[in-house]
């Protein structure tokens, strides 16, 4: 299990910024042309999406009687969920990341300081976990990023609840999950994963770190920026949505194939209940090791998502499974430092300690109800 | 001209600084590009952010790689 360090060397992707000259919408089509582009290509989505099952049926039995296997067979089995599943979940992803990169256009990391500033606790905490999930975040601006809020009136606590729950939900990872698992899966991950965000974050509030912020963080005069942001037109907001989808899917989509073709392979050939006696309800001792191995790992959600495949389709427990993932995704080594510039070692190890402690509830708690 | 580029040294902030150097250049203005990748410095600036670009002193462009265009827009004025 190779972590995969991809994403995250990103650094301010080309839809998340703001370009405060006015050089951008020079020579722009107008609004009309966008909006009726859109609705064109929205219906055509519609309709593929809609008749997708039908046509992915109609190719493997052409592929099949060329190829000449057959249907009900281990590879026919396994090379129909491909056929059907990877323009699905391809297709799904786009929709979703056009919609998101639209609605992050509203949430700049600039305008979520502000909606956080002199917030209470409490209310900061929940606020900036859901602000977490819409703002456009990548784990090298995490120090600027921290900075920016901690100095200017964003409480500690607040603060973590941000860079929990950023990494950790994304579109991308509920998308998957949603298009592999079902709504059920995606839905217990995104409450999770932010139930998590706001109540670690609070707890690090309520323990009071702030005397373990390396002691430079408390000398910056953070400036604020000089000139006022220009509010976007609604031609912007559109392009935007269509570069996050090129930036995003095109990065991504190798990763998306990878993990249908392990579910392929899963779905057509493995035994069911193949990993139930490591990884399976009973195995008590499970949820805690599988944070332990997840904490170091670094990978983004559509690099995990293979292995999650992976171990679910052989009947590894849903809540070691997800605890996995979320270890994976919001705790990892490179992270930290990065964060240890600004965060003692004594804040660093209680944000992992109280942070996979959530997660090791998740988990339990998962493996219990389900 | 004083450009800075502000960055901790990712990829798309060597293209960010790439960018500016090599339209500057082709424009034959002459300015001097500075990259700052001390995070002290950066939040001094109070991007949250990077790449961002600092144009005589004033931030520029927060948290992407500028076009060529939005380069020579900054000679212009």
């Amino acid at each position: 299990m190779e972590p995969i360090n991809e994403k995250k060397s990103c650094c301010g992707s080309d839809q998340d910024g703001l370009s405060l000259s006015k050089t951008a919408s020079e020579g722009q089509k107008p609004l009309a042309l966008y909006l009726a582009g859109s609705s064109i290509l929205l219906v055509a989505w519609w309709f593929l999406y809609t008749n997708l099952l039908p046509m992915a049926e109609f190719i493997t039995e052409v592929f099949a009687r060329i190829a000449g296997f057959a249907l009900q067979g281990h590879l026919g089995r396994a090379i129909s969920f491909f056929i059907y599943e990877t323009p699905k979940v391809l297709m799904l992803l786009t929709l979703v990341v056009f919609g998101v990169g639209i609605v992050r256009s509203f949430f700049t990391p600039e305008r979520t300081r502000a909606i956080l500033a002199g917030k209470r606790e409490s209310v900061g905490n929940v606020l900036a976990a859901l602000l977490g999930t819409v703002t456009p975040f990548c784990s090298c601006s995490a120090v600027p990023l921290f900075l920016g809020f901690v100095t200017t009136g964003v409480p500690l606590g607040v603060t973590f609840s941000f860079l929990i729950a950023a990494p950790m939900v994304n579109e991308i990872a509920v998308v998957l999950l949603y298009g592999l698992f079902g709504w059920k899966v995606a839905a217990i991950y995104t409450g999770t994963g932010l139930a998590i965000a706001m109540i670690a974050g609070w707890t690090i509030g309520r323990l009071k770190m702030e005397k373990y912020l390396e002691d430079w963080v408390f000398q910056i005069q953070a400036g604020s920026l000089g000139s006022e942001e220009e509010p976007l037109k609604w031609v912007d907001r559109i392009r935007q949505g269509g570069e996050a989808v090129r930036d995003i899917v095109g990065k991504v989509w190798p990763y998306v194939m990878l993990g249908i073709a392990v579910g392929a392979g899963i779905h057509g050939y493995v035994p069911e209940g193949f990993m139930a006696s490591f990884m399976g309800k009973s195995a008590w001792w499970s949820v805690p090791l599988s944070v332990l191995i997840g904490i170091p790992m670094y990978s983004n959600a559509a690099g995990i998502i293979p292995i999650v495949q992976a171990l679910l389709g052989k009947g590894a427990a849903l809540g070691t499974v997800l605890a996995f993932m979320m270890s994976v995704i919001a705790l990892s080594l490179p992270e930290m430092i990065i964060l240890r510039k600004v965060l003692k070692p004594q804040l660093i190890a209680v944000f992992i300690g109280v942070v996979g402690t959530g997660i090791l509830l998740v988990g339990y708690i998962f493996n219990f109800l389900f | 001209m004083d450009i800075k580029v502000l960055g901790p040294g990712c990829k798309k902030c060597e293209q960010t600084a790439k960018i500016v150097q090599e339209t500057l250049s082709e424009a034959g203005v002459d300015a001097k590009v500075e990259k700052i990748t001390d995070l002290m410095q950066i939040a001094g600036y109070g991007v949250m952010s990077t790449p961002s670009v600092v144009v005589d002193g004033k931030v520029t462009v927060v948290g992407k790689v500028p076009s060529k265009k939005d380069v020579l827009s900054w000679v212009k004025k």
